[in-house]
């Protein structure tokens, strides 16, 4: 928009362009280089990716990574845990988040101050991970799917947002309005507020979905049983631990298929990486704006 | 008398509200103040038959034997540098990238540029370990690759020496963030008055004058919020990436306080030592975040409250 007078530039600015665009291109290489490593590593041969022959593009082009990936049954039952605890805890903390944000969003309401004050002190201080462990456990439920969902739904940064929200978009005259015509309180949210904020309920679902579905803290210290695993547990077996179950992969292991796995586990780790990271890669073209858009509401101050 | 009045009809006429607000109301008062409550067992000597009411008091026996343990410097000083380090490279790097972006005319080579620098953000911290540990992987990584492209037959092992665990956390989390850090200078350089950009062309500035004097100062008080929070955040590193990148090897230089308390209170099941060492750290960025912001409010205009 700035650029739009037809004055030359000068010659410094034009070599000083020049090494904005060189610089930006390398960082641009820089943060591909890893991205293709992976791809291209996950469609080699075990033996070609194991003898360091890929650097850049596919060598011995096959499968066999991701079709080990589709025979580990542990991925299978991560991914369907991460699947309910993501929905799950999204819907609480986005209902939680909208609960708590629109009453401190209306100036009608007494002890507004208190309840802030009340959040941000929350926000800058907590109890510590024991204590917070404690009673998680004392309301019974470690090893179970609600300490997953319940303990972190609500989320201090989350509501300050959406509160900002409604109170720089929610003009005091529509809310007049709407209660001349004899519609209260809880109407006013459902029908008029919501309905107007979708664009920062948007915001709210992602970031909560995509830090459920990343995050494996809670899940580490709460869980205990296997089969409740989210699927970041078992990416951490695999890819940190260095841990494979091959009776998960449902085939029967020979002395003769022992390098034949040996590749496999090489493989098997590349091909995961591309499978559970793409689907978050090719939403999120689509949902980028809805993070931009995020991020400035929370630069707003009030 | 009429005062409370107001307040009461207020009150009774806005019922919903209050009715909307109790139920998250109740999980802030489950979830963050009922802990607090329990940091008490910092002070005590924790046992489980007993709760947290019943154990007996020892005063502040638990922090005192942190702060003279030999663990409590090397914590300290792993923690401060990791954090620091992050600190200090990851900020300017946003900057700069908001910097350049901001320059660049073409809207697709910027639109890709700022699409793509932002993705990695959406990787989870497991899956960067994972491809921490690929690329940087002494027989097969491109790091290996690479050295011997330049001779060097034995490449170092970076993940299992003390003395680089600092640089792969910290050049990781730049690869990861740098992008998504960006953003928000970006949009603080969108609100800059566009008016001083035409009175700086027309007095002749150049493409760097005009970042010098007009872009600078224009995402100054952004810059100084930002820094205000992660000061505030300095003794909490992320425990997630760390402890994913730590081994036996590396210990030395990647135990910090937060994977400390985990293993002794969660591991070890020593709940009164663990939660003296949390509520210490806890203190301590409650201490800092309000003098930065003390400070900043002193220096300029910009503070967070």
């Amino acid at each position: 928009m700035r650029h739009t007078t037809t004055i030359r530039e000068s010659r410094a600015d034009r070599v000083f362009l020049f090494f904005i665009y060189a610089g930006l291109t390398l960082v641009l290489l820089l943060v591909l280089y890893p991205l293709l490593f992976i791809v291209s590593s996950s469609f080699s041969s075990g033996a070609a990716v194991q003898s360091g022959k890929v650097w850049l593009w596919p060598v011995d082009p096959t499968l066999d990574g991701y079709i080990g990936v589709f025979k580990y049954n542990a991925v299978w039952t991560g991914f369907a845990n991460s699947l309910l605890y993501t929905i799950g805890g999204t819907l609480l903390s986005v209902a939680l988040t909208v609960m708590m944000a629109y009453p401190l969003s209306r100036k009608e309401m007494v002890g507004r101050s208190v309840w802030i004050w009340a959040i941000l002190f929350a926000m800058l201080f907590n109890g510590g991970l024991i204590p917070f462990y404690l009673v998680v456990k004392q309301l019974g439920m470690l090893n179970t799917p609600w300490a997953i969902i319940v303990p972190s739904a609500l989320n201090i940064f989350s509501i300050i947002i959406a509160k900002t929200f409604f109170q720089s978009s929610l003009p005091k005259e529509l809310y007049e309005a709407a209660q001349l015509d004899g519609c209260g309180d809880f109407r006013f949210l459902t029908r008029i507020a919501l309905p107007l904020s979708k664009p920062i309920l948007a915001v709210l679902i992602l970031w909560s979905a995509v830090g459920l579905w990343n995050s494996y803290f809670n899940a580490l210290i709460f869980l205990n049983s296997q089969s409740l695993y989210p699927l970041q547990l078992v990416l951490r077996q695999i890819l940190v631990e260095n841990k494979i179950d091959y009776t998960s992969m449902s085939a029967t292991l020979d002395t003769q298929r022992l390098t034949l796995m040996q590749n496999m586990e090489t493989l098997l780790k590349y091909s995961l990486i591309v499978i559970t990271t793409i689907p978050i890669l090719l939403i999120y073209p689509f949902v980028q704006k809805y993070f931009v858009k995020g991020v400035m509401v929370g630069s707003v101050k009030e | 008398m009429r005062q409370s009045y107001g307040i009461k009809r207020r009150i009774v006429r806005h019922w919903p509200l209050y009715a909307i607000i109790a139920l998250p109301t109740a999980f802030l008062i489950l979830f963050s103040y009922w802990p607090m409550l329990g940091v008490q067992i910092a002070f005590r000597n924790f046992s489980p038959v007993l709760g947290i009411w019943e154990s007996p008091w020892v005063g502040f026996q638990h922090f005192e034997l942190f702060l003279s343990s030999p663990y409590f410097g090397p914590l300290l000083k792993n923690t401060l540098s990791i954090s620091l380090y992050y600190l200090a490279v990851s900020i300017p790097c946003a900057i700069i990238l908001a910097l350049a972006l901001n320059e660049v005319r073409n809207g697709r080579f910027k639109k890709a540029v700022q699409m793509l620098t932002y993705a990695p953000y959406f990787i989870s911290t497991v899956i960067l370990v994972g491809m921490v540990q690929i690329m940087l992987s002494p027989t097969n990584g491109p790091l290996s690759l690479f050295s011997r492209l330049f001779g060097e037959n034995n490449p170092p092992n970076v993940l299992a020496s003390a003395d680089s665990f600092a640089s792969v956390y910290v050049w990781s989390g730049i690869w990861q963030e740098t992008g998504y850090g960006a953003i928000i200078y970006l949009a603080a350089l969108a609100g800059v008055n566009p008016e001083l950009y035409e009175a700086a062309k027309i007095d002749g500035a150049t493409r760097l004058q005009k970042i010098r004097y007009i872009d600078l100062p224009g995402i100054s008080s952004t810059i100084i919020i930002l820094m205000i929070l992660s000061v505030g955040g300095l003794l909490s590193v992320g425990f997630e990436k760390v402890y994913l990148l730590q081994n036996n090897l590396n210990l030395s230089s990647s135990e910090i306080i937060s994977t400390y308390v985990y293993k002794v209170g969660l591991v070890n099941a020593d709940f009164s030592f663990a939660s003296a060492i949390g509520l210490f750290n806890a203190v301590i960025g409650l201490i800092l975040i309000t003098t930065v912001n003390y400070c900043a409010r002193k220096v300029s205009d910009s503070s967070l409250f």
